[in-house]
């Protein structure tokens, strides 16, 4: 039973995106003529190997003694207590490999990148959990990586820069633009163009241009394919409601996949609001932002009226990105999503709650849905349930919590 | 026939190489464009092309980059842009003016408002790096319903079929991408180019511009033996750069730089 939890098979639903990478309106390939041949070579070799049954063998393995898969599902009872309404459960990712969700996707992609006879990878990074992932996978495989992060996230994410750095990655600060994630993207992207034929991008977030917005969640589906058959087997039925949060969008898409042709079931992205959204200082573009074009995909972005990208704002570093994942775009258009968004103080009230109540310490990205769930849970019944994915741990953002709080460590 | 096809004919007869200087709208301030585009053409520029800022210029190098800073510390708009188009063709008719930018400040506008603004500005190409023939069908038709041409990239990497898929979208004529990377880096191999000018000629009737890593007087005449454009553009934006505490010093310093890359190419050509 526990084998088939993490079988990396086929998606279940598969209608989307078309040949060209749309969902909907949204999606697609916005690159420059140099990026398009190497484009279409990794959606060839994707869609190779993930009918390859050596390949997704060998994925399914690594998932399993590497990654430590399947990750428990957790019925949080004195959460539940409090917030006083549908039981909820948490997908403990937190427990995988290098501390979240992230490394479903690079141990995938590095795979991929090997088959394709790639030695050098590269990343983007916000929180540092992509990057770490990046570093382990490549330091596993004998690869050269290099790390992208905004000088920014450097500063507050220092934890996670050190331990790139113990596992051999070049970790390059980016300091230009508002010097966080959408600015380390960029350089990710400029040095690919300028190594194409050497370097394979692992993109951590159902973000840029096709194939990457699908094959990320197509690595990420892992956690709501065991997220479902674990609630049947512990309730005998499936969850009312998913709620994840939404920075690029790869943990939300990646538990609510396997469930989007499950009518019954409400899914829950939950954006960061920062200071608020009416303050302007926050980083929900599902929420208050506008359709549009950057990194490769058109999707709804924060920009102003002349087109230019705003600089975002939210206490989670992995959150401050000014654009989302495609698929969620179109997930919001159809209704069969909704999105929410929670403030840096309701986020940090989450993160002691959780550590208070579960002896969990969450990672801040992941306090924002906690925070919404709660909200949630309180508004449905008790015979309800609720899967909340617990996408990170919190070690990394210690520091920050404390520096808020004026605790010098 | 659009300005930019009669420019390449007329130059074709005079069997000469056009010069088209790139420089970023608004950069350093926005006052000292259309006299500097006035000083480019007088210069020896053939065609113009005139980058709109970006907030994420994510196929440029660190010195566009920065230009695009510098204009947009200034709220230099998209609207903006074609209002310096249009105040620049009051006195010049002929030159061919080609705005080099990314998509989404288009597409914020609307692909037929915006057209149609460029037009009457006396717009003549529209080149958006991020933007490949297979998502540009309703961007391309609305800019020929006004008569303007699509400038298309090709690159290093473009196979054949990928030569005739931008070849059958793009009208005015073909900008290749010199190398792989952004612009602004030193990794001009003239051979290679001539290789794949040459291969892009064997699928195409446009005429083929070169773009990227030209910085001096020697790559210039040298690229000006294999293409039937020269684009510099970063080697330009650095003496902006370089003189964006003294604005009125840019237009001469620039156009010094240009004529003695218009003396190389004619050498060469």
């Amino acid at each position: 039973m526990v084998e088939q939890m993490y079988k990396a098979e086929q998606p279940e639903t598969g209608a989307l995106p078309d040949e060209a990478g749309h969902f909907g309106i949204y999606g697609g390939r916005f690159v420059a003529e140099t990026l398009m041949p190497p484009l279409n070579e990794l959606n060839d070799a994707y869609r190779k190997y993930l009918h390859d049954a050596e390949f997704m063998a060998e994925l399914d393995s690594d998932l399993a003694h590497f990654v430590g898969r399947p990750s428990p599902l957790y019925f949080a009872q004195r959460l539940t207590e409090v917030a006083g309404g549908a039981q909820i459960y948490l997908k403990r990712e937190d427990l995988n490999h290098t501390g979240a969700h992230k490394i479903n996707n690079t141990v995938g992609q590095a795979l991929l990148a090997q088959r394709m006879g790639k030695q050098r990878v590269i990343a983007e990074t916000g929180a540092g959990q992509h990057g770490v992932a990046s570093a382990t996978v490549a330091a596993r495989l004998g690869m050269e990586c290099v790390v992208y992060m905004g000088e920014e996230d450097i500063r507050r994410q220092a934890i996670n820069v050190y331990r790139m750095r113990l596992l051999g990655a070049d970790v390059v600060a980016v300091g230009s633009g508002s010097k966080t994630l959408k600015d380390a993207l960029n350089e990710a992207l400029r040095d690919w163009v300028t190594n194409v034929d050497t370097t394979f991008y692992i993109i951590g977030t159902v973000a840029g241009p096709h194939p990457y917005p699908a094959m990320v969640r197509d690595f990420q589906a892992v956690i709501g394919r065991e997220a479902k058959q674990q609630m049947l087997e512990m309730t005998g039925r499936l969850p009312d409601a998913l709620v994840a949060c939404v920075g690029g969008g790869s943990n939300a898409i990646g538990l609510f996949y396997p469930f989007i042709n499950d009518a019954g079931v409400q899914l829950h992205g939950v954006e960061a609001a920062g200071d608020g959204i009416e303050t302007g200082r926050h980083a929900a573009p599902l929420c208050a932002g506008k359709p549009g074009v950057l990194h490769g995909n058109r999707t709804y972005l924060m920009e102003d009226n002349d087109g230019q990208i705003t600089e975002t704002h939210s206490v989670s570093a992995g959150l401050d990105y000014p654009g989302v994942g495609p698929e969620h775009a179109w997930l919001k258009d159809t209704g069969r999503a909704t999105y929410v968004a929670v403030t840096d103080t309701e986020a940090l009230q989450a993160f002691h709650q959780l550590n208070l109540t579960e002896g969990i310490l969450p990672a801040l990205e992941t306090s924002h849905a906690l925070a919404y769930a709660v909200k949630l849970a309180a508004t449905m019944s008790r015979d309800q349930s609720i899967v909340v994915n617990l996408s990170g741990r919190g070690d990394k953002d210690v520091y920050t919590v404390a520096a808020l709080e004026g605790t010098e460590l | 026939m659009s300005r930019i096809e009669k420019r390449f004919a007329e130059l074709k007869r005079q069997q000469r190489k056009a010069l088209i200087p790139y420089i970023t709208a608004g950069d350093p301030q926005p006052d000292v464009t259309v006299p500097l585009l006035h000083a480019l053409v007088d210069a020896g520029a053939d065609l113009l092309e005139i980058g709109v800022p970006f907030s994420d210029p994510m196929a440029d190098g660190p010195v566009i980059q920065a230009a695009c800073e510098r204009a947009l510390a200034h709220h230099v708009t998209l609207h903006q842009v074609i209002e310096m188009v249009q105040a620049f063709r009051r006195k010049d008719a002929d030159t061919p003016v080609i705005l080099m930018g990314y998509l989404n400040p288009i597409e914020v506008w609307g692909y037929a408002a915006f057209a149609e603004a460029a037009a009457a500005a006396g717009v003549d190409g529209v080149l958006t790096v991020d933007m490949p023939p297979e998502e540009a069908v309703d961007l391309t038709a609305a800019l020929r319903d006004r008569d303007i041409d699509t400038i298309y990239l090709l690159a290093p990497t473009s196979d054949v079929s990928r030569i005739r898929l931008v070849g059958e979208s793009a009208s005015g004529f073909l900008y290749y991408v010199s190398f792989k990377g952004v612009t602004g880096a030193n990794r001009l191999d003239v051979a290679s180019v001539a290789e794949k000018v040459g291969e892009l000629r064997r699928h195409t009737d446009l005429p083929v511009g070169v773009g990227f890593g030209i910085r001096d007087a020697e790559s210039a005449a040298a690229v000006a033996g294999i293409a039937d454009a020269v684009v510099v553009g970063s080697v330009l934006v650095n003496r902006i750069a370089e003189l964006a505490d003294q604005p009125e010093a840019i237009a001469p310093a620039l156009s010094d730089k240009l004529a003695e890359l218009r003396t190389a190419i004619d050498a060469a050509g």
